[in-house]
């Protein structure tokens, strides 16, 4: 007891004495050395990606296993799954995020289990995911590998991420607005669809982009879903190979294809740093139509 | 909160459509974990039942074509890799959150902060990529051939970095600033705020993004697939290569059948068990009162 109290006296005046220019330098080396290694990734990436880069290669259909050409067809079949992904996911977790952000009163049990299960499928791994998609959408319900099997998967995995930023963008929206809508007699479906959700817009957009962003960065859940194959897909049945899968293909199954894979993870990367972007400016916009005082405050 | 009681005459037929789609979308959004699950012990049970989870440790090797099914190769290398996965982000990311939030100049906390947010949604493959061609040949001038235990930690460790950071600056943002003012009042320097004050205040929050990180590097696939070397043992020694039970999955799917699948989709429901265990734990901690 003795002991500890002289050295807590002894550490403090240490820190007294050495406190914030130390401290500063011994948080600040660990906080340089992550933004250094980030920035290696992110440099690396993007420069040996973009010498490879061209219009054509945007353009032009992968040859010999895509060491040559580009990635046009790869790029029809991202495409197509996001398409899918988003057909499924948006009205679904829209009626949820609603269903948890609205009725929060009607049954506390039922919307604890429904968080609850959210939160382990948000937390569940993706492979877990391509296992689950592999045995029900290819094998159960015969799809086989193809891009609707490969969305369908896809959209349960962005599933607990879209409804929790859409359901925290709904609670955003100040209760003052359902106070007024409801004095005015509105009815529910009035005061959500003219009010609440245009209120909520921005925000919820802000977590559809980071949900594109997400599925636009999976692999281990697609290699066993949509496929490998590199043509262009004639419908939706067909296989068809996403971005990811491409880059894990090139650099692990073809030697020599290092190049176009820093290419097409060049793009990949652009892709994100935009959505990134689009999402951070759209938060800002959220908090801005919200809280318009705060734009006078500061 | 605003509710409207069932019978004012607010509620036309719209709203009771808009109310069953709701709640028949939030009835199916749960149901999805369901039917992972149920399918998962779906396939995974032919293994369970005719194989045993017992010989999945006691077997000689893995060799799942000829009958050999010993999984212990494969857990030791997701332990492994996911222990030091966070022994290298935990004190990183602590460290550089502390930074960021107290010492970092203001401009620069922003920039820094954005730059984490955006790590935190570069796909795995790329992280994979990046090591594969740059840290692996770095990491083999050690010897070997640098696809090996040593490298998918460190890769796996930047992967898990943003989580730790971002749940601890949002923890630490969460403590009462009169806490700090208190402090500061009684003539403490920052750093001895943030040692006494922030980081005991701050315990539970950070120990929940620790576990939520630790879930992820479990679960991970990708970039531990492109540097692990994939080789079937028990490592050794930090260079040796390992096989994760995730990369075993992504590795084997391709050609299973029957039995082997089996066992793949048993060693999926782990996964699943293990990581929904880590998820639970950290969301009720994070709910729970006591953490300040």
């Amino acid at each position: 007891m003795n002991s500890e109290t002289r050295n807590d006296r002894l550490s403090l005046s240490f820190s007294r004495r050495f406190g914030p220019e130390l401290a500063t330098v011994l948080t600040g080396i660990p906080a340089l050395v992550v933004a250094g290694m980030f920035g290696w990734i992110l440099a690396d990436i993007l420069y040996h990606g973009l010498t490879q880069f061209s219009w054509a290669f945007l353009t032009s259909a992968p040859e010999d296993a895509g060491r040559q050409g580009g990635i046009s067809t790869i790029l029809v079949s991202t495409l197509m799954i996001l398409g899918i992904t988003l057909i499924i996911v948006v009205p679904v977790s829209l009626a949820t995020a609603v269903e948890l952000a609205e009725r929060r009163s009607r049954s506390v049990r039922f919307d604890r289990l429904v968080r609850r299960s959210l939160d382990v499928l948000a937390a569940c791994p993706s492979i877990v995911f391509g296992l689950f998609g592999n045995a029900f959408f290819c094998v159960y319900l015969k799809m086989g590998y193809s891009i609707l099997a490969g969305g369908l998967t896809l959209a349960c995995m962005v599933l607990p991420l879209l409804i929790r930023t859409s359901e925290q963008a709904i609670r955003a929206v100040p209760d003052e607005y359902r106070h007024a809508a409801a004095s005015l007699g509105l009815s529910r479906w009035t005061t959500l669809f003219r009010i609440v959700l245009p209120a909520a817009l921005p925000a919820m957009a802000a977590g559809l982009v980071l949900s594109i962003g997400r599925a636009l960065s999976e692999t281990a859940a697609l290699i066993f879903t949509s496929g490998y194959v590199t043509r262009s897909p004639e419908s939706l049945f067909d296989s068809g190979r996403a971005m990811s899968v491409h880059i894990y293909d090139l650099a692990m199954n073809v030697p020599g294809g290092n190049p176009r894979a820093y290419a097409t993870a060049a793009t990949l990367l652009i892709v994100l740093l935009v959505i990134n972007g689009i999402a951070v400016r759209l938060t800002r916009i959220a908090g801005l139509t919200l809280n318009p005082s705060l734009e006078k405050n500061h | 909160m605003t509710w409207w009681s069932r019978n004012t005459s607010s509620q036309s037929r719209r709203d009771l459509a808009l109310r069953w789609v709701a709640r028949a979308s939030s009835v199916l959004s749960a149901a999805v974990i369901l039917l992972i699950f149920l399918f998962l012990l779906q396939e995974a049970a032919p293994a369970l039942a005719n194989i045993g989870i017992s010989r999945f440790f006691t077997d000689t090797s893995w060799h799942p074509l000829s009958a050999q099914f010993n999984l212990v190769p494969m857990l030791m290398g997701t332990v492994l890799t996911t222990l030091g996965a966070v022994v290298i982000a935990t004190p990183l990311g602590l460290a550089a959150a502390i930074y960021c939030v107290y010492f970092a100049p203001r401009g620069l906390a922003t920039w820094y902060r954005r730059l984490i947010e955006l790590m935190a949604g570069i796909p795995s493959v790329v992280f994979g990529l990046w090591g594969l061609v740059k840290l692996a040949p770095f990491i083999g001038q050690l010897g070997g051939s640098g696809q090996n235990l040593l490298t998918a930690m460190i890769v796996l460790s930047l992967m898990i970095l943003p989580t730790v950071m971002l749940t601890t600056c949002s923890s630490m943002a969460a403590v009462p600033p009169e806490l700090l003012r208190g402090g500061a009042a009684l003539g403490l320097n920052r750093w001895s705020v943030v040692r006494r004050i922030v980081l005991p205040a701050a315990r539970g929050g950070i120990g929940v993004g620790i576990l939520l990180a630790t879930a992820r590097a479990v679960g991970e696939t990708m970039a531990v697939l492109m540097v692990a070397g994939n080789v079937v043992e028990i490592p050794t020694s930090l260079l040796d290569p390992v096989r994760t039970l995730t990369a075993n999955i992504a590795l084997e799917m391709g050609y299973a059948t029957t039995a082997h699948r089996s066992i793949l989709f048993a060693s999926g429901l782990l996964l699943m068990g293990l990581v929904a265990c880590v998820a639970l734990v950290a969301e009720v901690r994070k709910r729970s009162p006591h953490e300040l």
